[in-house]
Formats: C-alpha cells, structure tokens, sequence
C-alpha cells in the first residue's frame, strides 16, 4: 500500500509540474469549451439585416413600440442608394433589401445563398404584411396564431458541446497519459527499478491510474462548472452525477488503448504520434465537436463502433436529457468490456525493457 | 567466508550472441568485487543474471543463499541496485527520488535526508533529477539504491562519462560503502578503477571470466618486466646497450631492451635493481619512473590484445 502511495505520489507530483501536460489535459479542452460555447451561442433562428430602400410607408408609419418589436427579429438599415444595397445582399452582408413601387407594392429582393436566411427573411416580412393587411381591415382577425418554441435542449449547442469535448478531453488524457508513461517508464528503466524493488506489480499499474482517473474527475468538475454558468446556460439535469460512473468508465477505456499503444510503441515520439491518430479522428467520427445528426449515413455507421461516441452519447442523455441508469448502463457496461479487452491484449505485448 | 554469491555456469545466448559463455564466480560476503572487460564483454548481462532481472539459459546463481529468479520477493529488500542508466522519476526533486525509492521498501522518508549527506547531495535536495551533473546524478542514484540499508549492492559502471575529480569523489564514497561491511560488485571498464577499488577482480571478455583474483596477484604473476623512464639525452641508447651487456665500466642485464624515442630513455627488465644503480652511476637519473605492470598488461597477455574500453 505504501508502494502504491508512494508511486501515486510521484506521478502526480511529476504529472502537476509538467506545465505542457497540464495545458494539454485540463486548459485545451477547456479552451475548446469557451471558444465554442460563445461562437455557438446564439444558434437558432438567424438575426436578419434588411436594407430599407427608399421610403417605406410600412415602416415609416410604425410606433416606437413596434420599432422594437420588430428588432428582435430583425436590424432595420436605410440606404436609398438602391445598387449600393443589392451588392450588399450579393455579397452576403446582408439579408435583403425592401423597397416600395407605387402605393402597396413592396419589393423584398434576397440572396438565396443561406436558405436558412432566406427563408427567416421572407417569412419575417410577410408576417409584416399580413399583419398590417389585417390591422388596415379593421376587423378583429378570424384566426389567430400562438407559437410556442417546445423546449429540446438538444438544440442548444453547450447541450452536446459539454458533453461531445468533455468525452474527447478525457479520451486524449487516458489515451496519452497510459501510453507515454508506459513508453519513459521503460525508456527510463523506472519499470526495471521497480522489478527490482519489492513491490507488486499491481501497485506499479494500479498507480498511474488512479492519478489518471482523478485527473478525469478534475476534468469533469472544471467543465460543468464552466458550462453551467449563467453565461454558457447548461441546466443539468436530475441524475447528471451518473455522468461520473461513465466518465471513470470512460478514462479506464481509454487508459486501455494508451497501453495497447505504449506496449507497442518504443519511442515517445512514436506513441504521441500514434495516440493523436486514433483519439483525434475517432473525435470527429465521433461527433465531439459537432452532432452527427445531419451526417451522412455511413459516418454514424462508424461511430456506432467507436467507444468515445457512446461515453459521449451516454453522458448527452444523463447531463442534459433527464435520462438515467437506463441509458447509461449499457455503455458503462460496453466500456468496461472494451478496457478489459484490450488491457488482456496489451499484457500479452507488454516488454519490461526494449530487448 | 560465507559466500555472498555463488554462480556456477552460467549462460546465456541472445540469438547468434552468446552474451555470457560460462561464467562461474564466487563473491565473498563483505568482499569488494569487479568484473573488468570492454563494453560487450557481457559484465551487464552477468550482472542482470545475479540482480534476478534475466534468466540464464543455463547455469545456477545463489545470491545470499537464495535463487534470484523468478523474481523473489524475500531476497529483494536485502540488495540494492544501482543502474547503468540513471532511473528517476520525471520531474521530482533528488529528495523527493530517495523518499519515493525508499516507501518502495518500506522507509520512512525522514532518512532521505541523512542520504543525501551521506552521498554529499545536501544542497541539492530541492534540485530535480535532470538538472543534476553526470557525477551527481550517479551519488544521488547511489542514494536511492542505498536508502534501504542492502547487504549487497550491485553497480554498473558508476563512473563511465564523469570527469576525474568526480571519479575520486565517488571512489571514496564506494569505499565508504564497502568499509561499512556491504559486499559491493562493481563492473567497470576502467582498469585503473578496478585496480584502485576491488579486492578482487574477474577479467571478462567475450561472456568468459579469464582470470579472477586479486589486482596485484593479477599484476604480479604477469612476471611482466619493469619499465624505467629517464630523459632522452643524459645517456644514449647505443652506450646504454652496451653497458647492460656488461662492456665497459658496465653490468650485464641479459633480458633488457633499450629504447629511445627522442623523449625518454626506457630501460623494460625483470630485473630492475643493478639497471638502477647503473643509470645512477652514469648519473642520468633526471625525470626517472619506473612503471610496473598494470592491469592493462594483465588484460594484453589474457586476451592477446590490446585493451579497448
């Protein structure tokens, strides 16, 4: 016990004053997490721009009060230079540009370049129009409309980013950490000192482990306290603390394929490059930096297969879809099979020293 | 003498390489022993055999009276293993290598600091492993392989790559550990190390112990001759040649071989004493040696070559 402490203890320590380590483990994906948390942020229905050409009376004649209704949807600009306002639309600058010929004939001229803003702007100023139709009428309207938006946190891009760079920070630590200290420890002959002590193997194993796993949980703690502020909005949902089973599960997983990687590989150098080869593209398939959901067919077929997509899944269903054991089990369950695997594979190629 | 280690036969083959080719030795407890050879002589795979890090293809060791292979649990605590490379931890302080290395075998961390003094590393405690000096990187490995008070204390070339001044620093400091009643085996590729430190010595070359004894017997039953150095100039060869063939005012020395090589004179005779007295009395004694056999003259007539480190 005091053989695992002290080893414990010594990689910590070693781990804590590798400043590249710690960036690399803790800061980059937490960077990661900012970046994208702000950029993706307002996602949702597009904020329009529409260029105002000439006089209007729609909008000239509105209120105050109306004005600033309409900002929410949209920014009304004036620019009376008419071909000045149609090369910003062509230029993507902005949406569109309204202009009026004759008393009630309003022109609304747009770049189908974004259908998506193609589509706000038209059904933003038709709303208009029909409003005001029925407003000059002067009859209360026969059918109203009332939207509510249904409230899928899906759709909010820190639902799946927390989860999706949380998964891939914890795949690049586990990964990393198991082969690189498996690759110096040999390289080193710290795994030759060690034989020659009197401690149990499990101990030397058992050791970089548990910092690992600690260093995950560390991990977990800092991103959803960063994600559940104010500013980034992540509501956590009831039973979100399976989200630590999974991702102990998870490190374990991936501490497996570092192994397999530090078992074959002979230089530091090697297993670095080796470790990025699978743990980056096994993000992307993944989906930790984007959802899958509009991809094509055979790229969620691959990720069915990749572990990092279930522990990221998984965890997407206990943080922020109120979802439980029932949708946890199976994966950590799945992770734990996968570990164990490849942990099996590795000792059959696990050397002391290089021959 | 109770024997601290006792290999009989042993060997073992790396593909074509037959790294050790029969290596039996005997070290007594408390004895500081040295196994000499070039690099490739198969000392540190001797070594690694008596440690319990490799097994021999063939041949039996005892190591304090039990098998080092497999790996045996009981006889670990009581040797300490300095490596050939320096194995620390990343990142940790020289103390923080010794207390680490000591919980491994159950010590409290309260001795680092006496071990630090011990090997001279005192101001060094708060300096991690990397930025050390090749010489103090070796004390404080040292250290560690010491932390747990061993009876038997292996170490692989300490000295290779440290300038001389830290060489005789860490010789006393080997002597030290020896004088307080641990056996030491020493490999080195050093003869003047050997020489110097060990109370016996094996010669290895090509997996095989040549001869093992102590230095000087080693050196003595060379029977190799004695070499006197004067300056070139206070007595020529032509005349020297002469007197030692008994002409003239001279003494016959059969077996001496005169050369001059513009720098020094050099007399080589078994029989160094009337070639003395005769320099003394052609009063050419300026800048005299006079050079025994070393152990580089052992390893020429074992091996028939010269000796390449």
């Amino acid at each position: 016990m005091s053989a695992f402490r002290a080893l414990a203890r010594a990689q910590l320590m070693g781990w804590t004053r590798d400043r590249a380590a710690v960036f690399f483990t803790l800061l980059f994906p937490l960077l990661f997490l900012l970046l994208f948390g702000s950029l993706f942020k307002g996602a949702g229905a597009p904020h329009i721009t529409l260029v105002q050409s000439g006089p209007v009376v729609l909008f000239d004649s509105m209120t105050a009060q109306q004005r600033s209704d309409l900002s929410q949807e949209l920014t009304l600009v004036r620019d009376d230079n008419q071909a000045d306002a149609l090369t910003k639309v062509k230029n993507g600058d902005d949406d569109g540009v309204i202009s009026q010929s004759g008393t009630g004939q309003l022109v609304l001229r747009f770049s189908v370049a974004d259908p998506t803003r193609a589509a706000t702007v038209q059904g933003v100023v038709n709303g208009i129009v029909q409003q005001a139709n029925q407003a000059a009428s002067g009859r209360p309207p026969t059918f109203t409309l009332t939207t509510a938006q249904v409230e899928d946190l899906s759709t909010k891009p820190i639902q799946y980013l927390t989860p999706g760079l949380l998964g891939w920070a914890i795949a690049t630590s586990g990964t990393f950490t198991a082969a690189l200290t498996l690759v110096v420890w040999r390289r080193k002959f710290i795994l030759r000192r060690l034989r020659l002590a009197p401690v149990s193997l499990s101990a030397v194993i058992c050791a970089p482990v548990a910092v690992t796993l600690l260093v995950a949980l560390v991990q977990t703690a800092i991103f959803l306290a960063v994600a559940t502020l104010p500013y980034y909005g992540l509501r956590l949902s009831g039973q979100w603390w399976i989200a630590i089973p999974l991702v102990l599960a998870g490190s374990l997983a991936f501490m497996s394929v570092g192994l397999l990687v530090g078992s074959w590989a002979k230089t530091e150098q090697a297993a670095t490059g080796v470790a990025q080869l699978i743990v980056l593209p096994m993000a992307f398939l993944s989906g930790s930096f984007f959802p899958l959901d509009n991809t094509p067919g055979w790229l969620k077929g691959i990720s069915t297969v990749l572990p990092l997509h279930h522990l990221t899944t998984a965890m997407e269903d206990v943080l922020t879809r109120d979802r439980g054991w029932g949708a946890a089990l199976p994966t950590l369950g799945g992770l734990l099979l996968f570990a164990a695997v490849l942990t099996a594979i590795s000792v059959r190629l696990f050397r002391w020293e290089d021959a | 003498m109770t024997a601290a280690i006792a290999a009989d036969g042993l060997r073992k083959r790396y593909g074509e390489i037959r790294a050790v080719d029969g290596v039996s030795l005997e070290v007594h407890s408390g004895e500081f022993f040295g196994v000499l050879g070039p690099n490739g002589a198969g000392k540190t795979t001797t070594l690694e055999i008596l440690e319990g890090l490799r097994q021999p293809d063939e041949g039996t060791v005892e190591v304090l009276g039990q098998r080092p292979w497999p790996r045996n649990a009981a006889l670990l605590p009581r040797i300490g293993v300095q490596l050939q490379a320096s194995a620390f931890f990343e990142r940790l302080t020289a103390r923080e290598q010794i207390v680490t290395f000591g919980s491994l075998y159950g010590v409290s961390g309260s001795r680092a600091a006496q071990m630090l003094e011990r090997v001279g590393l005192t101001e060094f405690a708060e300096t991690r492993a990397e930025k050390l000096s090749g010489g103090q990187a070796q004390r404080l490995s040292i250290a560690c392989a010491l932390a747990h008070d061993p009876e038997l204390v292996f170490l692989d070339e300490p000295t290779t790559g440290l300038d001389p001044q830290a060489r005789r620093n860490l010789w006393d400091l080997l002597r030290e550990i020896n004088a307080e009643g641990r056996t030491v085996v020493l490999t080195t590729h050093y003869l003047d190390e050997a020489e110097i430190l060990c109370d016996r010595v094996a010669v290895m070359d090509h997996g095989r112990i040549l001869k093992t004894d102590p230095p000087a017997t080693l050196v003595r039953e060379l029977d190799a001759p004695t070499r006197l150095t004067v300056e070139s100039g206070l007595l020529g060869a032509e005349r020297a040649r002469e007197l030692l063939a008994g002409g003239e005012g001279g003494t016959a020395v059969p077996d001496a071989e005169v050369r001059d090589d513009g720098i020094s004179l050099t007399i080589a005779t078994r029989t160094p004493a009337p070639v003395l007295a005769l320099l003394a009395e052609q009063d050419a004694l300026r800048g005299l040696e006079v050079r025994g056999a070393t152990l580089e003259d052992v390893f020429l007539q074992l091996t028939g070559r010269e000796y390449r480190a």
